[in-house]
């Protein structure tokens, strides 16, 4: 038997159009979904059935009286660093405990009013410190596809909520593959947009030089029709952009043909499995298959931005950071998790007066040379695919072998957040890890130019119309 | 590659004091290696010649953002004042930083 919940945001929009349901037996059916998985998976760090339910009896009510929203009764999953008005939001951090936002974000805000219910939020990495949702002070989202293993992060537990369906879509937000990459673990699509297409107002922050909220979602053109709402310029927030928002699911229908893809020679790394290799092989041949050209490029080598990233990152986390301070809300500094006092350490070190030249004035410039490697690359191709993260999701407690893990397993996705560019996560097959049985996802990512999401759109909508890797659900027990 | 970078017990205090961090004894040693990891992995960058290149400003482009100064409907004081841990007669109440 097929529920609700287990509906695209297109697909439901649809039916609740054509009144085969209303807005609170999809949000009945999601909050069922969360009863009966989530305590297992523990994508959610707080869930407001009642809240979501009076939202939905009035987008019902919005619905008969032809007030619909463009969204108008979907409900969502929002990562738990997004300020939701009257919600707690934690960022998965005990400092934030018991905060509860007097104000939207921006992007909340705009989902609001475009008629979204928002069920609950979702568990992080503490302050979207990693790749894992293993430093969430809170506890370890867990896999769907595997529920021994890693979700991804930091926005894993939006990430495992769509996946199970657990909701219809969700919020998230990247610094450097914290969207694609949890996308990629998961198996589900997630759009990291062009740094400053989407506001930053309300999202506690991590790096602010790089933070974009983005969504994930079961399809590309549930994406689109999220960013669809949430992009534009926003006089809170002085780095959104003023160009003009395009038409996103108008793009999806657009043809691809001629578009030139590169493949980053640097990016398919050695230790990364022949099974990702192919399955992204595999995939380019599909765009190929379908008009789209494709040659090697040469890129940057990605080691120079994991040490970047860890420098300017850090730097920024400190000073972001460095304005809790207990008095205006939250908890006093004691309540800081290993990973932020980790993040905060060596983002002081590298900002001291005595080291600035060697690390954060060095890691500016080479930051530079990496905006400039890409804009010469894109005179030659216009988009470049690759593996999202290096390898398939590991076991729970992968991520306390090292200091520097969300670093390592952002690094094809660092240098494109470094430069600011749009980026779309989409799964393009299976495989079965070595130390296990369960098969598991495997993620692509296809990045753009600055502001080019529409061509991402087209190009992951025709492979989705190719490809069935998204239909594809996780067994729930 | 340069050789790896040397960091002290006294240096990871001054980096707490400098960013507010009380370190427990355990934690010191703890926060001290993975500060030089983190620094370690830095050093391939000494690989890049970056002498003309400028620091990097707005990653888009961004100039001059610039908007009217006017005042806008805000928080209250009442829900400015709602998550403070503590607060007296409609103000926060912090520590004395002064000694008397």
């Amino acid at each position: 038997m097929n529920y609700l919940n287990q509906l695209t945001i297109k697909q439901a929009l649809s039916g609740l159009e054509q009144k085969e349901f209303t807005c609170q037996e999809l949000v009945q059916d999601c909050l069922q979904a969360i009863d009966k998985h989530d305590p297992k998976l523990k994508a959610y760090l707080t869930v407001e059935p009642e809240q979501a339910l009076a939202a939905a009896q009035k987008a019902d009510q919005n619905r008969a009286s032809g007030q619909a929203g463009f969204l108008e009764g979907i409900p969502l999953a929002i990562k738990d660093n997004f300020s939701v008005q009257g919600m707690r939001t934690t960022a998965s951090s005990k400092m934030l405990d018991d905060y509860v936002p007097p104000f939207n974000a921006t992007v909340i805000a705009r989902l609001r009013a475009a008629g979204t219910i928002v069920l609950g939020k979702t568990n992080l990495d503490a302050f979207a410190h990693g790749s894992s949702t293993e430093t969430s002070d809170y506890f370890t989202t867990l896999n769907p596809w595997d529920t021994s293993r890693l979700p991804g992060g930091s926005s894993g537990g939006s990430a495992a909520a769509v996946s199970a369906d657990l909701c219809l879509g969700a919020m998230g937000s990247e610094t450097a593959g914290s969207v694609r990459g949890p996308a990629s673990w998961c198996g589900c699509t997630g759009f990291k947009p062009t740094y400053g297409r989407v506001s930053r107002y309300g999202v506690v922050a991590m790096a602010s030089s790089t933070d974009s909220p983005g969504p994930l979602t079961k399809t590309i053109e549930d994406a689109a029709l999220i960013l669809q709402i949430i992009a534009g310029q926003d006089e809170h927030d002085s780095t959104s952009s003023p160009l003009a928002v395009g038409d996103y699911l108008a793009a999806c229908a657009k043809e691809i043909k001629g578009v030139k893809i590169g493949l980053p020679k640097q990016y398919f790394l050695p230790e990364i499995s022949d099974d990702i290799k192919q399955a992204v092989m595999d995939a380019v041949r599909e765009f190929e298959k379908m008009g789209a050209s494709v040659q090697e490029v040469d890129c940057l080598d990605p080691k120079y931005s994991i040490a970047v990233y860890t420098i300017l990152q850090r730097a920024e986390v400190a000073s972001n950071l460095s304005r809790l301070d207990g008095n205006r809300y939250g908890n006093n500094r004691s309540f800081m998790g290993d990973e932020a006092v980790n993040r905060i350490m060596s983002g002081t070190y590298v900002l001291a007066a005595e080291f600035q030249d060697q690390y954060y004035r060095k890691g500016k410039k080479v930051r530079q040379m990496i905006i400039d490697n890409f804009a010469s690359i894109f005179e030659q191709v216009d988009v470049l695919m690759s593996p999202t993260f290096p390898m398939l999701a590991p076991r729970v407690g992968a991520s306390q072998e090292t200091a520097i893990f969300g670093e390592l397993m952002d690094v094809l996705v660092e240098p494109s957040s470094l430069a600011g560019l749009p980026g779309l996560g989409i799964p393009c097959g299976f495989a079965q890890p070595k130390d296990g049985d369960k098969k598991l996802p495997i993620g692509m990512q296809i990045i753009g130019s600055h502001f080019s999401e529409e061509l991402l759109f087209s190009l992951g909508h025709a492979y989705q119309q190719a490809t069935s890797w998204h239909l594809e659900k996780p067994m729930l027990s | 590659m340069s050789e790896e970078i040397k960091l002290t017990r006294e240096q990871t205090l001054n980096v707490a004091y400098l960013a507010d961090l009380v370190l427990s004894e355990e934690e010191i040693e703890k926060f001290r290696s993975w500060l030089k990891e983190a620094l370690d992995c830095t050093l391939v960058l000494q690989e890049l010649d970056t002498t003309h290149l400028l620091q990097v400003g707005h990653i888009t482009g961004l100039t001059n953002v610039w908007q009217e100064d006017v005042i806008k409907p805000s928080l209250t004081q009442e829900q400015a004042l709602a998550n403070a841990p503590r607060s007296l007669a409609g103000y926060f109440r912090v520590n004395c930083v002064l000694e008397k």
